[in-house]
C-alpha cells in the first residue's frame, strides 16, 4: 500500500512538472508530423504498384502511421533521462532518497508520468493522422495498440532513467542513447516494412522487440486482432520492461550523485 | 546518544583502484548538540555524512543513528533524520510550497497536515513572500533557507547539513548560523560538515577534526584549543631562519617550534612556536634574535585557533588549502 501511495506521490509531482512545461508535448508531436506531411506522401505511390508492395498489403498510410506512432513512443521515452540529470545535479533525487519513500516508487512514479505523456501524444497523433493520411480508425485495435505503447514507453522510460543515473551527464547520455536507439528504429521497419529487407536483415530484425511492436501496431490498426506479432510484442516488451524496471530501481536505490 | 559509530569505513572502487575515503571513524553525537566535522576538502566529511544518512552503505563498521541500526533499520533511520546536501535539493519549475508539501507527504503526512506544516516552516524561514514563486527565481540565500526548510519538514531529531554555508555571502552566512542555533534551541541535534575554521569554532558545541579519512581530534572547540597549550607566537624572518629556529627552540619556555617554507615573493619564513605565556615570552624572544642580528619581518601573538589544532595534528594548515 505504501509503495502504491508513494508511487502516486512521485507520479503526481512528475506530472505537475510536465504540465508546467507543455512545450515538450508539442515538440514531441511535431517530429512525427513532419514525417507524416513530408515523407508519408512518398509511400502513397506504392499503392499503385501492380501486385502490391511487400509489407504494404493494408495500404501505404495504414502501414506507415502505426509505425510512426511507435517511433514517437520510442523517441519520446528514450530521452526522458535528460530531465533527470538536472534534478540529480541539483540534489533533488538525493533529497528524496533520504526520505522513507519507497525506492521503487522513485523510479516507477516518474516512468508512469512518461507513459502518460506518451499516451497523450499518441492519441493526438492518431487523431491528426486520420484526416491528414485519409485513414479510417478502427478504435478497438487502436486501444489495444495503446497497450503496446504503454509497455514500450514504460520499458524505455525506465531504461533512460537508469542510464541517466549511471552516466550523470547530458554530454555522455545523448551519444549513448542515440547509439542505441538509431539501429533499433531502423531495424523495426518503421520507415519501410521489414518485408522489403534481404534475408540477413530480416534475421537481425527478428531479435528486435520493436520490430514486433511495429508489426503488432500495424495489425491492430487494421483490425487483425489475432496476429502473432501482437502477443509476441506484448511478451517480448513486457518481459524487457520488468527486467529494466528492476534494474533501474536498483540504480535509483544506490545512486551516488 | 543520537549517533554512535564504530570503525566506520568506506572504500570506493575507481577504475580498478581502491580508494579509502573513510578509514575507521568512531564518533558520538549527543542529543540536542551541534556537532561539527571539520576538515579539508577530500578528508572524508561528506562520505561520512552520506553513510550516516543512509545514502551510501559503509564498507565496514557499525553505526547506530537515532537508536536504529544503520545497516539493518535504514527505513527507521530515515524517518528520524533530516538531510540537506551540498547541492541543496530543489530545481526548476517547482514552488517552495509545492515542494514542502510533497516533502511532508513523502514522510507520510496527510495532505492537510503537510500543508499546515508547510505554512509553519515557510514562516520560520521567512519564505512566505516567495512561497508560490518557482525556485529558479530564488537568490542563493533564499534557496538555502528552503533547502533547510525541506530538511526539517518532518521535525527530525537529527539534521545533517553538508557544508551549509559554502558559496553564501557573509550576510547569508550569518543568517544561516542563526538558523542553525535556533534549530538547536528548539531541540534538534545538528550534524554539520564544514571546512571553515570560524564556522566550526562559532557554531559547534563539539567537533571532530577529520583528515585523510581519520578523526585526528575530537572535543569542544575550547578543549581542543586548550590542548594545544599556551599561546602561539609567529615570527617572520627574511634570512637565517634555521639559526633562528635553533636559537629560539633552545629557550625552555618554547615548547615547540616549526619553520614554514619561505614566502616565494618576500623570502620571509614564518617561525611558529607554542609558548607558555606569550606576553612574557615575546620580549625575550626578540632580545635573543637581536643578539644574533636577526631582525624579524613580522611578529604575531595569538591564542591557539582551531587551525593550530589542525596544524598540530596533521602538520598542515587548513588555511593553506583555501
Amino acid at each position: 500500500m505504501k509503495a502504491l501511495h508513494d508511487t502516486w506521490l512521485v507520479y503526481s509531482r512528475a506530472m505537475k512538472l510536465n504540465i508546467k512545461q507543455p512545450v515538450w508535448l508539442v515538440v514531441m508531436i511535431i517530429q512525427p508530423l513532419y514525417f507524416l506531411i513530408f515523407f508519408a506522401p512518398l509511400l502513397n505511390s506504392f499503392d499503385d504498384v501492380p501486385g502490391g508492395m511487400p509489407g504494404f498489403q493494408n495500404g501505404a498510410m495504414e502501414t506507415f502511421v502505426p509505425g510512426l506512432i511507435i517511433m514517437m513512443a520510442l523517441f519520446g521515452s528514450t530521452f526522458v533521462g535528460f530531465g533527470l540529470i538536472a534534478e540529480l545535479r541539483a540534489g533533488v533525487i538525493e533529497r528524496m532518497r533520504v526520505t522513507p519513500v519507497s525506492r521503487a516508487a522513485l523510479l516507477i512514479g516518474r516512468t508512469l508520468a512518461t507513459v502518460t505523456t506518451t499516451l497523450v501524444q499518441a492519441l493526438i497523433l492518431v487523431l491528426l493522422a486520420a484526416p491528414i493520411g485519409g485513414l479510417s480508425i478502427y478504435w478497438p485495435g487502436v486501444f489495444l495498440m495503446f497497450g503496446i505503447i504503454i509497455l514500450t514507453s514504460f520499458m524505455l522510460g525506465a531504461l533512460s532513467y537508469g542510464v541517466a543515473i549511471v552516466l550523470k551527464s547530458e554530454d555522455t547520455l545523448a551519444p549513448v542513447l542515440n547509439t542505441f536507439v538509431q539501429p533499433i528504429m531502423l531495424l523495426s521497419g518503421i520507415m519501410l516494412p521489414m518485408a522489403l529487407a534481404p534475408q540477413w536483415l530480416q534475421n537481425v530484425a527478428d531479435f528486435n522487440p520493436f520490430y514486433y511492436a511495429v508489426e503488432a501496431a500495424r495489425s491492430l490498426f487494421s483490425g487483425e486482432m489475432g496476429a502473432d506479432a501482437i502477443w509476441q510484442a506484448a511478451a517480448y516488451i513486457g518481459a524487457l520492461a520488468i527486467v529494466l524496471v528492476w534494474w533501474a530501481t536498483r540504480k535509483f536505490a544506490r545512486a551516488v550523485a | 546518544m543520537l549517533i554512535e559509530t564504530k570503525g566506520l569505513k568506506k572504500t570506493f572502487k575507481s577504475r580498478g583502484k581502491e580508494v579509502e575515503a573513510v578509514r575507521g571513524v568512531d564518533l558520538a553525537v549527543k542529543e540536542g548538540e551541534v556537532f561539527g566535522l571539520l576538515g579539508p576538502n577530500g578528508a572524508g566529511k561528506t562520505t561520512t555524512m552520506r553513510m550516516l544518512s543512509t545514502l551510501i552503505e559503509p564498507t565496514e563498521g557499525h553505526a547506530v543513528v537515532c537508536g536504529h541500526d544503520l545497516a539493518k533499520e535504514s527505513a527507521n533511520v530515515r524517518r528520524d533524520i533530516g538531510y540537506v546536501g551540498q547541492e541543496g535539493g530543489t530545481w526548476g519549475e517547482v514552488t517552495a510550497r509545492e515542494e514542502l508539501v510533497m516533502q511532508g507527504r513523502l514522510y507520510g503526512m496527510s495532505k492537510r497536515r503537510a500543508q499546515q506544516r508547510a505554512l509553519e516552516v515557510l514562516a520560520a524561514f521567512q519564505l512566505e513572500d516567495y512561497a508560490d514563486r518557482t525556485v529558479k527565481t530564488y537568490s542563493g540565500g533564499q534557496k538555502r533557507r528552503l533547502d533547510i526548510a525541506l530538511g526539517i519538514m518532518h521535525e527530525p531529531k537529527l539534521l545533517f547539513l553538508d557544508e551549509p554555508t559554502t558559496g553564501l555571502d557573509p550576510q547569508s552566512r550569518a543568517h544561516m548560523w542563526d538558523e542553525v542555533r535556533a534549530l538547536r534551541d528548539r531541540g534538534t541535534a545538528i550534524f554539520i560538515t564544514t571546512h571553515y575554521l570560524d564556522e566550526a569554532d562559532a557554531l559547534c558545541d563539539r567537533l571532530a577534526i577529520i583528515d585523510h579519512g581519520e578523526i585526528v581530534a575530537e572535543g569542544t572547540p575550547l578543549d581542543l584549543k586548550k590542548a594545544v597549550a599556551g599561546d602561539v607566537v609567529a615570527i617572520g624572518v627574511a634570512a637565517q631562519s634555521a639559526e633562528a629556529v635553533e636559537l629560539l627552540g633552545a629557550k625552555d619556555f618554547v615548547r615547540e617550534i616549526e619553520s614554514g617554507e619561505p614566502d616565494p615573493a618576500t623570502g620571509v619564513a614564518l617561525l611558529r612556536m607554542y609558548v607558555d605565556d606569550g606576553a612574557a615570552a615575546l620580549p625575550e624572544l626578540l632580545r635573543a634574535l637581536d643578539a644574533q642580528d636577526i631582525s624579524p619581518a613580522s611578529i604575531e601573538l595569538h591564542r591557539p585557533s582551531l587551525d593550530d589544532v589542525f596544524l598540530k595534528q596533521t602538520g598542515r594548515s587548513l588555511r593553506e588549502e583555501h
